[in-house]
């Protein structure tokens, strides 16, 4: 049994050409001292070359539209994961709470064996 | 063999999917998950920690850039073979799918160069938050590679012999998502300083 051709082969040279000129673009907006530039050339220009691995190169938007549905599934979990968790880890204090209850322990651990002495 | 004898993966599709895509779309699903949530733990970890942009600085940043152009390099010889095998060239996808395999291993020594500096400047697992997670992401993920490489060849043996030419896509598509992940890992861990 051989393989179905399910696609229309793109020009897959191009695309690889494509994707190092982006990586190029990437590693020399790197080297700025701008914030943005810096930030837009990591991960704006990383979204980018994924979109295109995974459009080109695994051909997802030729599958069956589920594929598609259950990859933003599971990307879906990762960010409920990640806004469920993220306040407790990013923030430091918040009505009524402050975060390292146990740094806060210490001195009031030192303090009591100081006032037993 | 005959059609008939073969396995329920090969020919069945129920779903209008060859079953074995079928699962590997599963599989890539289920390490969407296992890195998604690496990443989002170590991005949510980052920006509370502005300080481990210190530790990030010693990371080589011409590595990491060497490397991301080998697997995508990779990937581009990948769905090559793919294109070989929709045609019934077994043998070139085998040799495309060997050089495949042959660019995870050039990613795998460079990644071994760079941990043997990093170690050697007293940079190790236990140095730090960005250290934990570095090692962490950038071993799961060469786990990862070495595990392509290993099915790359296994495929690339029956793909020689023009058999089972359907599983050159299947490994195709995990190397390609293998890849993606390094995509994102470059920038977090290299770049954003």
């Amino acid at each position: 049994m051989t393989t179905e051709a399910h696609v229309q082969h793109p020009n897959y040279v191009k695309v690889w050409a494509i994707l190092v000129a982006l990586l190029i673009v990437s590693v020399l907006g790197s080297m700025s001292h701008i914030r943005e530039v810096v930030l837009i050339a990591a991960f704006g220009v990383a979204l980018v070359k994924a979109y295109m691995v995974a459009k080109n190169f695994m051909h997802v938007n030729v599958e069956k539209r589920w594929v598609p549905y259950l990859l933003i599934m599971c990307l879906l979990f990762v960010a409920i994961l990640f806004a469920g968790v993220a306040p407790d880890v990013m923030k430091h204090s918040g009505l009524h709470w402050t975060k390292n209850p146990a740094d806060q322990s210490v001195p009031s651990a030192a303090g009591a064996a100081t006032k037993n002495e | 063999m005959s059609a008939s004898a073969k396995p329920i993966s090969n020919t069945r599709s129920v779903t209008g999917i060859p079953t074995a895509r079928l699962i590997t779309w599963w599989v890539i699903a289920s390490e969407i998950v296992i890195f998604g949530g690496l990443l989002a733990s170590y991005i949510m970890h980052r920006i509370a920690h502005p300080e481990w942009a210190e530790s990030a600085s010693h990371t080589l940043t011409w590595a990491g850039a060497l490397n991301t152009f080998v697997l995508l390099t990779s990937s581009l010889f990948a769905v090559l073979a793919h294109k070989a095998a929709d045609a019934h060239d077994g043998p070139k996808a085998a040799k495309l799918l060997r050089l495949t395999a042959l660019g995870g291993l050039i990613f795998l020594c460079i990644k071994g160069y760079e941990w043997t500096l990093d170690i050697r400047e007293g940079f190790v697992l236990s140095s730090g938050g960005f250290w934990s997670f570095y090692y962490t992401l950038a071993g799961l993920h060469g786990l990862h590679v070495l595990a392509g490489m290993i099915i790359l060849l296994i495929v690339a043996a029956d793909a020689a012999k023009n058999q089972e030419l359907q599983r050159v896509e299947c490994i195709g598509l995990y190397w390609h998502f293998v890849d993606i992940v390094w995509i994102f890992l470059f920038p977090l861990l290299y770049i954003a300083r």
